[in-house]
C-alpha cells in the first residue's frame, strides 16, 4: 500500500534500542540494538519465535516496561503530526506529562492478553465512555455514548451490544472491543501484540480485514507483532524478522516472501504448510534459540544455521543492505552476503515491486 | 522410534494393517442441557445446546482423520465423546469391533488416549516429567516389575517423543520446559497407556509456528511406525492438509464435507469449506482473499433450520433454509452435505460457485 517511497515520513523511529531484564551478569538481554521504523500509514509486521523480544520492543519503546525491565540504550523518536518534524520527541527522554499525553491518544496498544483485561463488571459502553471521558473527549455523556456506539460499529459489532458485559461476548468480539478502545482516541500509531493469536482462523481474518480497512480510512500506522509470519505476508507493507533480541532482516512483504535474505527468514517461511501443490515433508526449525543471559559472540542463529561459516560464530553481523540490492528498503544481518556466492535459498532474484501508478523502483541501481 | 528396547513394553508391538478400522462412530449426537440466566422480569429458561448432530467418523490404523471447523463447531465435543469423557445423547461408538459401552472405563482408556490443546493446563505443575509418565505406566501395567524397569519405560517414552537425551528432561517440572517440550510430554503420557487410538484436540494451536511442524511430524511418525489411529482436531485447514489422510469439516455441530484431505482442500464442494480456505493465511495469493461468508457461527440453542450454514452462505437457495441437505457423493470417498451438489439444484446458481475451482 505504502509502496510510495517519496514522502515516507517516519512517525515512530526506533534506533539502537537495548532492553535488559535484571542487572549485571544475571541480566537477560531481551532486545539488542534494534532499529525499526514505522512510516505514516504503514503496516509493519514484526515476526519471530516466542522469546525473541518482540513484546519487549513494544513495551520498551513506549516505556511500559515493568520491573525488572530496563532500557539500557537507544532513541525512540515520535513525530506526532505530519509535516511537523520539529515536534519530534524522544519518548525515552520525555517527561511524565508528555508521556501521559502521548499514550493512548497518540500511540495505542492492543495486547494479546488484552482480551481478558476488559473489566468483567463493566459493560462495554461504560468502558468505552470511561476511556473517552478520561481523555476529555465528547462534550457530554450523550455524545460519548453516541461515540461509543460508533466505535463498536467501526470494529464490526452492532450497537445493540453496548450494554453487554465481557462474559457475554465471544473471544473474537472481546478482542474487537479492545481494538475499539484502542481507536477511541484516534491514535496515530497502533501497536498490536499478537491480537489474534488466541482466535480461530475465520475470526482472525475478519479482525485483520477490519484493521486494514480502518487503517485505509483513518490513516494510522500499525506495528503488528506475531509469531505467525504467514499472517503478515498478506497484510503488512514491511516485515521485520527478529531473532534472539535482534532484528535480523527487514524488507517489503512481497520481497521477503519471494526472496528471503536471512537463513532464519528462509527457515520461518518453511515452517507453515501450503494450501497448494504437492505435500512435502517440512521440518520447521530444529534446535532452539540461545539463552539470552549469555548471548553467543557471533550470530545467535549460527548453531541452527545450515550455511554457517567460521566467521558466523565469531563476529556479530550487522544489519545492512544485502549483496543483491533492491530499492534500498531491505536490510539483512548475515555474513553470507559478503561471500561471493550465496547458498541457493538466499539467492532468489528480487521480485518486482508492484506499486500502483508508480514506476518500478530498484531498476535504476 | 520402533527401535526402542522392546523389553520395556513401552512400545507396543503392532502388526495391525494400515487402514483397518479401529474406532467407529455412528450418528453421534450431543445435546447439552443448559439454563440461561434469568432475565429481568422473566423466568429462568431452559435450553438445549445442539452441539453435535449425527456425526459419523471412522478412525483407521495408521491413518490420521482431521476434524476441521471454526470454534464452536463441535470439534471438542466430538473428541470428548470418542474419549468417553462426554456421554453421547445418542449414537454408537465401536472400538475394535466391540461397542464402547462394553469396555470398562479403564480398559477403554488403555486403548483410546487424548492429547489436549493446552499442554500447560494438562500437566500438573508440581509433578516432574518422570511422575507424569510413570503414573500411567503403572496404572495400565505397561512396565515390567521393579523400579529399574519403570525407569527404563519412562526413558523409552521420552525417546519416542524425541526428548533426548532423556536425562535432560526426566526430572524437570512442566514450567521448566518450553511449550513444544510440554506438548511432547503430554503425547508421551498418552502413549504410556499403550493406546491404539490417539485423539489430539488442537495439539499445536497454542504453540509457536516454528515448532508446530515438529509436533505434527512426530505424530506422523507415530502413525506410520506404530500404526496409531489418530483424530486430529484443528481450526487450521492448512495443517490438516499437510498432516491428515482424510478430513471431516464441521460447521455448527454438523459434518458438511468429508473426504481424502487433498480432495477436500483442492476441490472443496461445500461453501463452508471454501470459507475456511479463504480465511487461512496464504502468501501465495496474488490478491487478498475476499471472504464471502462473514459473520460468526450461529447459536446452537436455536440452530438455523435446514442447512445450518444457510444464513451465512453466499450461495444459499430457498431449499437451504427449509431442509437439511442429504450427504451427496461428489467423488471417491468425498461427500458434501450441500443442496448445490444435488441433481435437482446443480444448475440453479449463476454466480461462480464455490468449489468449481479446478483441482
Ligand atoms: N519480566 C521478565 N523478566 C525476565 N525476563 C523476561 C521478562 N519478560 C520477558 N523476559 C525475557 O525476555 C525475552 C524476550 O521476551 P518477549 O519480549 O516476551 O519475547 P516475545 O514477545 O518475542 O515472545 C525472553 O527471553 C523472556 O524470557
Ligand atoms: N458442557 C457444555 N455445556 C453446554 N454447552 C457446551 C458444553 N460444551 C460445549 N458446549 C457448546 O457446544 C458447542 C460446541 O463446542 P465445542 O465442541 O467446544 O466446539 P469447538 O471445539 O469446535 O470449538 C459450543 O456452542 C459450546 O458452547
Ligand atoms: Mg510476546
Ligand atoms: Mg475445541
Amino acid at each position: 500500500m505504502s509502496a510510495d517511497t517519496t514522502d515516507r515520513q517516519p512517525v515512530l523511529d526506533i534506533r539502537g534500542l537495548c532492553v535488559d531484564y535484571g542487572y549485571g551478569d544475571a541480566a537477560t538481554h531481551a532486545v539488542i540494538e534494534a532499529d525499526l521504523t514505522l512510516h505514516r500509514g504503514e503496516v509493519v509486521g514484526l515476526a519471530g519465535e516466542s522469546g525473541s523480544g518482540k513484546s519487549t520492543i513494544a513495551y520498551g519503546a513506549t516505556r511500559l516496561l515493568r520491573q525488572p525491565g530496563v532500557v539500557t540504550d537507544g532513541i525512540v523518536r515520535f513525530t506526532p503530526d505530519a509535516g511537523k518534524p520539529d515536534e519530534t520527541i524522544d519518548i525515552l527522554e520525555a517527561s511524565p506529562q508528555q508521556l501521559r499525553a502521548i499514550r493512548w491518544s497518540d500511540i495505542a496498544l492492543v495486547f494479546q492478553a488484552a482480551m481478558n483485561s476488559l473489566n468483567p463488571v463493566m459493560s462495554v459502553q461504560a468502558q468505552l465512555i470511561d476511556t473517552l471521558a478520561a481523555h476529555g473527549r465528547g462534550a457530554s455523556r450523550r455524545e460519548r455514548i453516541d461515540r461509543a456506539g460508533e466505535l463498536l460499529e467501526l470494529v464490526g459489532i452492532s450497537q445493540d451490544r453496548l450494554k453487554s458485559f465481557p462474559h457475554e461476548l465471544s473471544g473474537g468480539m472481546k478482542q474487537r472491543v479492545m481494538i475499539a478502545l484502542a481507536l477511541a482516541l484516534e491514535p496515530q500509531v497502533v501497536i498490536m501484540d499478537e491480537p489474534t493469536t488466541a482466535l480461530d482462523v475465520v475470526t482472525q481474518r475478519q479482525i485483520m480485514e477490519q484493521i486494514m480497512g480502518l487503517r485505509d480510512r483513518l490513516g494510522f500506522s500499525v506495528l503488528f507483532i506475531t509469531h505467525d509470519l504467514s499472517l503478515l505476508l498478506e497484510m503488512a507493507d514491511t516485515i521485520a524478522i527478529m531473532y534472539a533480541g535482534r532484528i535480523v532482516e527487514t524488507a517489503p512483504a512481497r520481497q521477503l516472501f519471494h526472496a528471503p535474505r536471512h537463513p532464519y527468514t528462509a527457515a520461518l517461511l518453511d515452517s507453515f504448510p501450503s494450501l497448494h501443490g504437492e505435500r512435502t515433508v517440512m521440518t520447521g526449525i530444529p534446535g532452539s534459540p540461545p539463552d539470552m543471559r549469555k548471548p553467543p559472540a557471533g550470530c545467535a542463529f549460527a548453531d541452527r544455521c545450515k550455511f554457517a561459516l567460521d566467521r558466523c560464530t565469531a563476529d556479530q553481523p550487522v544489519l545492512s543492505s544485502p549483496a543483491i540490492k533492491a530499492d534500498g528498503r531491505r536490510q539483512v544481518a548475515c555474513w553470507l552476503h559478503e561471500e561471493n556466492e550465496l547458498p541457493e535459498p538466499l539467492a532468489a532474484p528480487e521480485p518486482a515491486v508492484q506499486a500502483a501508478g508508480a514506476a518500478p523502483e530498484g531498476g535504476s541501481k | 522410534m520402533t527401535d526402542a528396547n522392546p523389553e520395556t513394553q513401552a512400545v507396543p508391538v503392532v502388526n495391525r494393517p494400515r487402514g483397518e478400522v479401529v474406532l467407529e462412530a455412528k450418528g453421534l449426537t450431543k445435546h447439552f442441557k443448559v439454563r440461561s440466566k434469568p432475565q429481568r422480569g422473566q423466568r429462568r429458561t431452559r435450553g438445549i445446546v445442539h452441539a453435535c448432530e449425527d456425526v459419523n467418523l471412522t478412525l483407521e490404523a495408521g491413518r490420521v482423520t482431521a476434524v476441521v471447523g471454526e470454534s464452536g463447531s463441535g470439534k471438542t465435543t466430538v473428541s470428548r465423546m470418542l474419549a468417553q469423557l462426554t456421554k453421547p445423547t445418542s449414537g454408537t461408538i465401536t472400538l475394535e469391533g466391540k461397542p464402547a459401552k462394553g469396555y470398562g472405563l479403564r480398559a477403554y482408556r488403555h486403548k483410546v488416549q487424548m492429547v489436549f490443546q493446552d499442554p500447560f493446563a494438562s500437566l500438573n505443575p508440581v509433578h516432574s516429567v518422570r511422575y507424569h509418565l510413570a503414573r500411567p505406566l503403572k496404572l495400565h501395567k505397561r512396565a515390567g516389575a521393579g523400579k529399574e524397569a519403570l525407569a527404563q519405560a519412562v526413558e523409552a517414552l521420552l525417546t519416542r517423543v524425541k526428548l533426548a537425551p532423556t536425562n535432560q528432561y526426566i526430572d524437570k517440572l512442566p514450567h521448566e520446559l518450553s511449550g513444544g517440550q510440554r506438548q511432547r510430554v503430554a503425547i508421551a503420557r498418552a502413549l504410556a497407556a499403550g493406546p491404539t487410538v490417539l485423539l489430539a484436540d488442537e495439539p499445536i494451536s497454542m504453540l509457536d509456528v516454528s515448532i508446530r511442524l515438529g509436533i505434527l511430524n512426530l505424530l506422523g511418525e507415530l502413525r506410520d511406525n506404530e500404526k496409531l489411529a489418530m483424530l486430529y482436531v484443528t481450526h487450521d485447514i492448512a495443517s490438516a492438509r499437510y498432516f491428515a489422510d482424510t478430513m471431516t469439516v464441521m460447521y455448527a455441530g454438523r459434518v458438511v464435507e468429508s473426504g481424502p484431505s487433498l480432495d477436500v482442500t483442492d476441490n472443496p464442494q461445500h461453501p463452508y469449506t471454501r470459507l475456511l480456505l479463504d480465511a487461512a493465511p496464504d502468501p501465495e495469493r496474488e490478491t487478498p482473499a475476499t471472504m464471502q461468508a462473514r459473520g460468526s457461527a450461529p447459536s446452537l440453542i436455536d440452530p438455523p433450520s435446514g442447512c445450518r450454514f444457510h444464513p451465512r452462505c453466499p450461495l444459499a437457495l430457498p431449499i437451504c433454509s427449509e431442509q437439511q441437505p442429504p450427504d451427496i457423493s461428489v467423488g471417491e470417498g468425498h461427500v458434501a452435505a450441500c443442496w448445490l451438489r444435488h441433481d435437482d439444484y446443480k444448475n440453479t446458481t449463476t454466480t461462480a460457485t464455490a468449489g468449481d475451482s479446478p483441482a
